[in-house]
């Protein structure tokens, strides 16, 4: 057993020094192995944790909500849809919704404004998510300037600001009344954004639903399961963004694979013959190249892993956000909670570590096997 | 001290940190706890549908609310201009027995 692991210790020493002989080529090799790592691994780990973030927040989502469609699109919706759908068996209650979109051409940002249901805002004063704040410059008791669909210029004073806490699902909010909200938008009264439909029994939605565009056929009811399946797919693979990381990725993975699938260099194939000729055995040598490539992709992995996980979880992901941010003046600033799993580890090691390691044992082997004299002089 | 020695303890290393990040993973599930309640309140209590991850446009703002084949609306051969669409799947197919 010791003589077999003081063995194991001495081709890996060989191995190492080996390595540390070509430092150049084999250090950029690993930079390179380890970004690409580090990139998988960050995809891997920012959209698991942002998907359960989703998951977990949105199941506190409205059970239903029913739209209006007018020529297509999402229009308003009269309260008189709300009666007749409360009528509906098996509805336990009806909430019409307030809220809509502002564009401010000051700062170019889309703040969403809206009605908290339960009717406790006051006329006159809002609360504002805490990035309409930043982009602002706002505090408790400044006054936030909207301009009326009327063209009015309209003060509101802000009570509070939301917590940064909140930001990933509040951050362009802004709260008021129902009578500013309607004020503003000049909106005719008896009339809602859409309505939020609450059912007694959560399995007879598709039927309750069944049954409002069986009476109402302008109206689209949207389940909370069906908003829970748009979080679940968002930054899928087949996405532009997301593919264009995994299609490089890949290219990489391959350059790696062609590189040594297309055999060792001159120096390599001298260093196995001179290494055969003095009474190494070609088990020996495949030992080599196992432990080269071992250490080359556990190196990367290890620290690849190590560096997405920091990247991800203590800075926010600050190389994603660009791309999250589009043209979007208003972003929310977030710290994801880390969801790493052992599996998904073991899933990013196979994906990475495995097929380094076979690519660098196939040509080992048939270099292994030639004449040490031929492998020599070549 | 021998380079497979070194080797074995930086792989050491590298397992005891795995270890911690899954022990901070954890850790950081219980400190953010009180957190992601306040938000579930507040989803709750405001019935709100989406993140407020892209702010862009509206139908990126809510994508579970937006127009099927949103991005088209302006007219028929508009193409996807935002970045953050080419995160998003196309909407879901809506069926639903009737």
């Amino acid at each position: 057993m010791n003589r077999s692991l003081e063995r194991q210790r001495n081709i890996l020493d060989f191995t190492l020094a080996s390595l540390l002989r070509r430092k150049g080529k084999n250090l950029s090799l690993l930079a390179i192995y380890i970004f690409i790592v580090f990139i998988i691994a960050s995809v891997t780990f920012f959209t698991t944790a942002l998907k359960r973030e989703a998951l977990l927040l949105l199941s506190e989502a409205p059970e239903m909500v029913v739209q209006r469609l007018s020529a297509g699109r999402h229009d308003l919706i009269s309260h008189d849809y709300a009666e007749g759908i409360a009528a509906i068996r098996g509805v336990t209650a009806v909430t019409p919704r307030l809220w809509g979109y502002y564009f401010d051409p000051t700062t170019g940002a889309n703040y969403t404004l809206l009605v908290p249901p339960a009717g406790t805002a006051v006329p006159g004063v809002v609360t504002v998510g805490a990035g309409v704040a930043r982009n602002l410059g706002l505090a408790a008791d400044d006054l936030l300037p909207l301009r009326s669909y009327r063209g009015e210029s309209l003060l509101y004073t802000v009570e509070a600001v939301l917590s940064s806490e909140s930001e990933l699902i509040a951050t362009d909010l802004v709260l008021m009344a129902a009578g500013d909200f309607q004020q503003l938008f000049n909106m005719p009264p008896g009339f809602a954004v859409d309505l939020a439909v609450s059912v007694a029994n959560p399995r007879e939605l598709a039927t309750v639903a069944g049954k409002i565009v069986e009476r109402y056929p302008d109206t689209r009811p949207i389940l909370k399961s069906e908003i829970l399946r748009t979080y679940d797919a968002i930054f899928d693979w087949r996405g532009g963004m997301m593919i264009v990381l995994l299609m490089a990725a890949v290219f990489s993975f391959l350059v790696f694979a062609w590189d040594k699938a297309a055999g060792l260099s001159a120096e390599e194939r001298r260093e196995i013959g001179i290494l055969k000729s003095i009474g190494w055995e070609t088990g020996d040598v495949l030992l080599l190249k196992f432990w080269e490539g071992c250490a080359v992709s556990l190196s990367a992995f290890c620290l690849g892993v190590l560096f997405a996980f920091v990247h991800v979880f203590v800075f926010s992901a600050p190389i994603f956000a660009p791309a999250l941010k589009g043209w979007a003046v208003i972003y929310p600033a977030f710290r994801l909670t880390p969801e790493v799993s052992p599996l998904q580890l073991a899933i990013l090691f196979f994906l990475t570590v495995v097929p380094y390691t076979v690519a660098t044992i196939v040509p080992s082997w048939r270099a292994a096997t030639i004449d040490p004299d031929a492998a020599m002089r070549q | 001290m021998r380079r497979s020695d070194l080797f074995a303890i930086f792989l050491l290393v590298c397992t005891l940190l795995f270890v911690a990040l899954l022990g901070y993973g954890e850790l950081r599930q219980e400190r953010d706890q009180a957190g992601r309640e306040g938000n579930a309140r507040l989803v709750r209590t405001l019935g709100l549908t989406d993140l407020a991850l892209f702010t862009e446009a509206r139908y990126t703002r809510h994508l579970s609310q937006a127009d099927h084949h949103a991005p088209f609306q302006d007219h028929p051969l508009a193409l996807e201009h935002f970045p953050s669409g080419s995160m998003v799947s196309p909407p879901l197919p809506w069926r639903r027995p009737l």
